[in-house]
């Protein structure tokens, strides 16, 4: 289809352009939207109606007038060009390329909405990827193609965690080594900075891929950033029969991004503003994660938001827990505690975990051994919280017994070096180790031979 | 498929939504194919000329001008030969088929039939020429799997004499039989058509009593389903509402198991697809996958397709219960479908109800688990069928009052209410047992006389009761610490503790526990409240709670959960270790107290 370029923009509002007198626009058509001064931004079309066609401009609306503001629709979706030579290079947020590099000449151009797996083509995820983390691997075990997202706060150390992931992360027994594609929404360019750091001193950077949209790029160019990685990502995986890890950070931008095009639009919102579309929105991303039958690559996909006010019921965390397999939550209490990383391991969760773990991927007791260190450090928690009202003489002198083992739990398990990357084993003799604490006939969900083998 | 006619021109397009002009006599509910790809999709609202259209597939790249065909069908599904052991994304497209033709994704424009027109299947009447036959009367049958004798109905709309019948291999659209004199004579398939948002005719409802075993404890001895009845899970996320599916799909004794993902994972219906294959149901000694008909319509794929889902859905349930089987459906979320019709609804632009959900959510909602029942079938004779429906509700933050949980709790009879408090402390399955309840249990309870025992339903209310006491009483635990109970309060306490630890919780992952029969489940809380009993005896008699929990048998009954299905007579061992060990602590207090009299009277 012919390029077809108007003059024809009647209303301007917030991101979104209402064009007139169009012909044959598509829904979800690329546009090139050229600025008074010159400059060429990007959008796309939102919806179509008779001979006006809705925009929403990636590069925003500031300097754009209805006289002079041109619009050519481009007769296809947006794409990202994609060859091998994407690697060790640094795109925009619409993935143009950013870096001092050449333009990529691409093998391919593929649309950045991707189209949905079939379930039926997908492979279970089963392999066990030992992040050198207690907190994650001997408690929420992170799985090959699993999505797994990081909920965080303001000032708490996701990033450091998700570096910490990158650089240690290998599929055990296969010593796969994994890509990393790396999206930055709305973050600043310190965060942004920081990752770039961490994988050019790793020399990771040779096999990531990054896409950078900061705080004060576009905010509607966010909408577009997750879907362009996870086209690269996809490409890497399942073409190039790459491992990937994709880190999505941070989805809350993303999502404001989305309200306030919702909001241009009028549309009438679901929880706190948000758009009534939002779960289904937020599956589009998440669901780029896994393993297909027959391909040898994969995409581990661990997005990170920031809760706002640390509500884990904003709509934001909520629907993303809904979609993805699990969630690691941080706590601001065991942060301000200096423990690192600060992970709240009770509401934390990997769905994937019994697929990953057990006889032959880790070991027969992990899955047992994981249960009881969750169960008795949310007892010892409760009475932790007790002792807080009614003073530690009121606790039974087995309360006593789980309160010191939570505190240890603390202290010994979760907490690490940022640096210190414990294999499997490690990990699980520690645990075993604390269970010490506990009497014998307390240990209701390990099973006897385990607890001769293990603790004696 | 039904040929076009019509031809109208798109005017608008809006994500899932199209509007089309011109369309020749476009009816409710009709299916049109849209576009140059010939989308499917489904007219929805019809105002002058203009008819809305949600489409079942992706929009990108239409745009005023495209084509629209319609068909003159309503929305339909298949019915015969071939629906188990099938893979269908929400408009009966077998995602199996659509993977060999188009590779890993799902691409657009697709025609797929929802029944194989190749396959041949054996067909033996069981009527006969001459024989007088009314609509929903048994032709013949095909033996569709090990499992599952498929009943060749007479369709809607047939009745009278059988012309011709004939025995052989055929395949759904071959004509088996003729049925009916002159003009209204009928060529019968095995093949059947039904509009999805129709339910099928029965000839009288029943009230639901037999109880739908799941094997899943909390569920069958506390808050039981009956077969024919309704049940919803709603809970947070990560609290359990879809491994409480599956334990269902896999376990529950019924005939033919309906599972819907309904805008949930794509993982989770591979691991359906994985495990259900290699699992070998307790009952049939077959793999589970010979009684089940997946469908398959993930949160990534198209929103107006899962909103289609549930009722693809639940037709094929119905059709099975029309041949006298007893189906479960399991739709993990009927949320995901409410957003669905939220989504469509804003579109539209209609007046939004609460949360923005449309006006007539509840209605829909309470349309459809009113298909579920058990019910007399439309036939000549007896026939006895039931759905049984059991919906997962998603609530925002896990919030019960919001529209979808309440709309749902308006309707169904049964409420499990999962609770992330005991998700987090790995108690599973996450049922609060103080919120949650079942309207079946006293109809149900009659039925475990003759099932199991006539004491079941006592031993349960025992247990209620020791539960309800303990939340009591950890309130006074709060607020003034454990020394201000009694032994008996303690005592209480330990009862609780060991019917919550040692009977509610159960490891859907562990080999054993996965699965505890009816009869299993009755001696496992009988062992646990006659300790409790034993206990209470010594305690009046001045033992130490101390000691009494101290009996090595306290660990063992701890672990009888997984005492396998092939001994359960080790349980009556245990009671009588039980009995015998607290007895024995009994006498020695006695002797105890004997002794410290006898230097008094001396
Ligand atoms: N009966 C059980 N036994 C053991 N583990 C369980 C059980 N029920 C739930 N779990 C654990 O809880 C996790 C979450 O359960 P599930 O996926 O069913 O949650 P959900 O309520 O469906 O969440 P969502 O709404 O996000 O889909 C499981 O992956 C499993 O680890
Ligand atoms: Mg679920």
């Amino acid at each position: 289809m012919p390029i077809r370029e108007y003059m024809t923009v009647r209303d301007i509002v917030g991101p979104l352009l209402l064009v007139e007198r169009v012909q044959e626009a598509k829904y979800d058509e690329l546009v090139e939207i050229e600025f008074p001064d010159g400059s060429v931004g990007l959008g796309n079309v939102l919806e179509v109606e008779g001979d006006k066609a809705l925009i929403q401009s990636f590069e925003g609306t500031r300097g754009l007038d209805v006289s002079n503001t041109r619009v050519r629709f481009r007769g296809r979706g947006m794409e990202l060009a994609v060859s091998r030579d994407i690697l060790g290079r640094v795109f925009d947020g619409l993935g143009r390329p950013m870096d001092d590099g050449p333009e990529i000449i691409p093998d391919e151009r593929i649309n950045i909405n991707g189209s949905p797996i079939n379930p039926f083509a997908r492979d279970y995820p089963t392999d066990f990827i030992q992040t050198g983390m207690s907190a994650i691997d001997g408690l929420n075990p992170l799985v090959r193609g699993q999505k797994l997202p990081i909920f965080s706060g303001a000032g708490l150390p996701h990033s450091r965690l998700a570096a910490q992931i990158a650089r240690q992360s290998t599929v055990l027994g296969a010593e796969m080594e994994f890509s990393v594609v790396f999206a930055a929404m709305g973050i600043t360019f310190e965060d942004a900075d920081f990752f770039m750091q961490e994988f050019r001193s790793t020399a990771a950077i040779e096999r990531s891929v990054l896409f950078i949209n900061l705080a004060d790029d576009p905010a509607v160019e966010r909408i577009a950033t997750p879907r362009v990685a996870l086209t690269a990502a996809e490409y890497l995986a399942f073409e190039l029969g790459m491992q990937v890890l994709v880190i999505l950070t941070d989805m809350t931008y993303y999502c404001e991004a989305l309200r306030e095009v919702s909001a241009a639009r009028k549309e009438v919102p679901g929880r706190r503003g948000y758009p009534g579309y939002l779960y289904t929105d937020l599956a589009t991303i998440y669901e780029r994660a896994g393993r297909i039958k027959g391909e040898s690559g994969s995409i581990t996909q661990i997005p990170i938001l920031s809760m706002p006010e640390d509500d884990k019921t904003h709509p934001i965390p909520d629907l993303t827990g809904y979609i993805t397999e699990g969630q690691i939550i941080l706590s601001r209490e065991l942060h301000r505690e200096g423990i690192y990383p600060p992970i709240d391991v009770l509401p934390s969760l990997s769905r994937l975990k019994e697929n990953g773990i057990g006889e032959g991927k880790t070991r027969e007791d992990h899955s047992d051994l994981s249960n009881q260190l969750f169960s008795a450090y949310a007892r010892g928690k409760e009475a932790k919280e007790l002792a807080v009202i009614l003073g530690e003489a009121a606790l039974t002198e087995e309360d006593k017994l789980y309160a010191r083992f939570s505190d240890e739990f603390e202290d010994r398990f979760v907490r690490q070096g940022e640096f210190e990357d414990r294999t499997i084993e490690e990990t699980l003799a520690l645990g075993w180790e604390l269970l010490k604490i506990l009497p014998r006939a307390e240990l209701k969900r390990v099973k006897k031979d385990q607890i001769e083998k293990y603790m004696e | 498929m039904a040929e076009e006619q019509g031809k109208g021109r798109i005017i608008k397009v809006s994500g899932p939504l199209v509007v089309a002009a011109g369309l020749d006599d476009p009816r409710m509910y009709d299916l049109v194919r849209v576009g140059r790809e010939r989308l499917m999709g489904e007219v929805i609202e019809l105002r002058g000329d203009e008819a809305s259209v949600q489409v079942y597939e992706e929009t990108g790249g239409l745009g005023p001008g495209d084509p629209v065909f319609t068909t003159g069908m309503p929305l339909s599904v298949e019915l015969g030969p071939g629906l188990i052991e099938s893979i269908y994304d929400g408009v009966q497209r077998p995602l199996n088929l659509l993977f060999d033709k188009a590779g890993n994704y799902i691409t657009r424009g697709m025609e797929m039939p929802g029944l194989s027109r190749d396959k041949k299947w054996e067909f033996v009447p069981i009527v006969k020429a001459g024989d007088e036959v009314v609509e929903g009367d048994i032709l013949g049958t095909v033996q569709e799997s090990p499992v599952l004798e498929h009943r060749i109905m007479v369709p809607a709309g047939v009745g009278g004499r059988v012309q011709d019948i004939k025995g052989g291999s055929y395949t759904v659209t071959d004509v088996i039989a003729t049925v009916g004199e002159g003009s209204d004579a009928a060529q019968v398939t095995m093949m059947q058509k039904w509009p999805v948002r129709r339910g099928r005719p029965f000839k009288k409802k029943l009230a639901p009593y037999a109880p739908l075993t799941t094997g899943q404890r909390v569920i069958d001895t506390f808050f039981p389903v009956a077969k024919g009845g309704t049940a919803c899970v709603p809970g947070p996320f990560g609290s359990g509402k879809t491994v409480i599916q599956h334990q269902i799909a896999k376990w529950a004794d019924a005939d033919v198991i309906l599972f819907i993902g309904c805008g949930e994972r794509g993982n989770e219906m591979t691991e359906v697809l994985i495990e259900f294959p290699e699992l070998i149901d307790p009952h049939s000694g077959e793999p589970l996958m010979k009684r089940t008909v997946l469908i398959a319509n993930t949160s990534n794929m198209p929103v107006a397709a899962r909103e289609a889902s549930v009722y693809t859905g639940i037709t094929i349930a119905e059709y099975f219960r029309d041949m006298g089987y007893q189906v479960a459906l399991q739709a993990d979320s009927t949320s995901r479908w409410a957003e669905a019709m939220r989504e469509i609804s804003g579109r539209l632009e209609e007046m939004p109800g609460e949360e923005g959900y449309p006006a007539y959510l509840g209605t829909r909602i309470a349309a459809f688990y009113e298909r579920a029942g058990l019910v007399q079938c439309k036939c000549s004779g007896e026939r006895v069928g039931s759905v049984t429906v059991v919906g997962a509700v998603s609530p925002p933050g896990g919030d019960l009052s919001e529209p979808v949980t309440q709309a749902t709790l308006r309707v169904v009879k049964v409420f499990w209410g999962l609770e992330d408090k005991l998700a987090f402390r790995r108690h599973f399955p996450a049922i609060n047992w103080l919120i949650s309840y079942s309207l079946y249990i006293n109809k149900v309870s009659e039925m475990w006389a003759e099932l199991v025992d006539p004491s079941f339903k006592e031993l349960r209310d025992l247990a209620m009761s020791l539960l309800q006491q303990e939340s009591e009483l950890e309130e006074i635990v709060r607020l003034i610490g454990v020394e201000a109970l009694s032994s008996r309060e303690r005592l209480v306490m330990e009862g609780a503790k060991s019917v919550r630890e040692d009977f509610l919780q159960q490891n859907a992952f562990d080999d054993v526990d996965t699965f505890t029969s009816l009869e299993k489940q009755f001696l496992l809380l009988r062992l646990i409240m006659t300790f409790y009993e034993e206990a209470g005896k010594a305690i009046a008699a001045d033992v130490e709670i101390g000691d009494v929990l101290a009996i090595p048998e306290c660990e063992e009954i701890a672990h009888a959960k997984f005492i396998s299905e092939e001994n359960l007579n080790e349980f009556d061992v245990l009671e009588r270790k039980v009995t015998e060990a607290i007895g024995g602590l009994i006498e020695r207090k006695a002797e105890e107290e004997a002794e410290e009299k006898v230097p008094e009277g001396a």
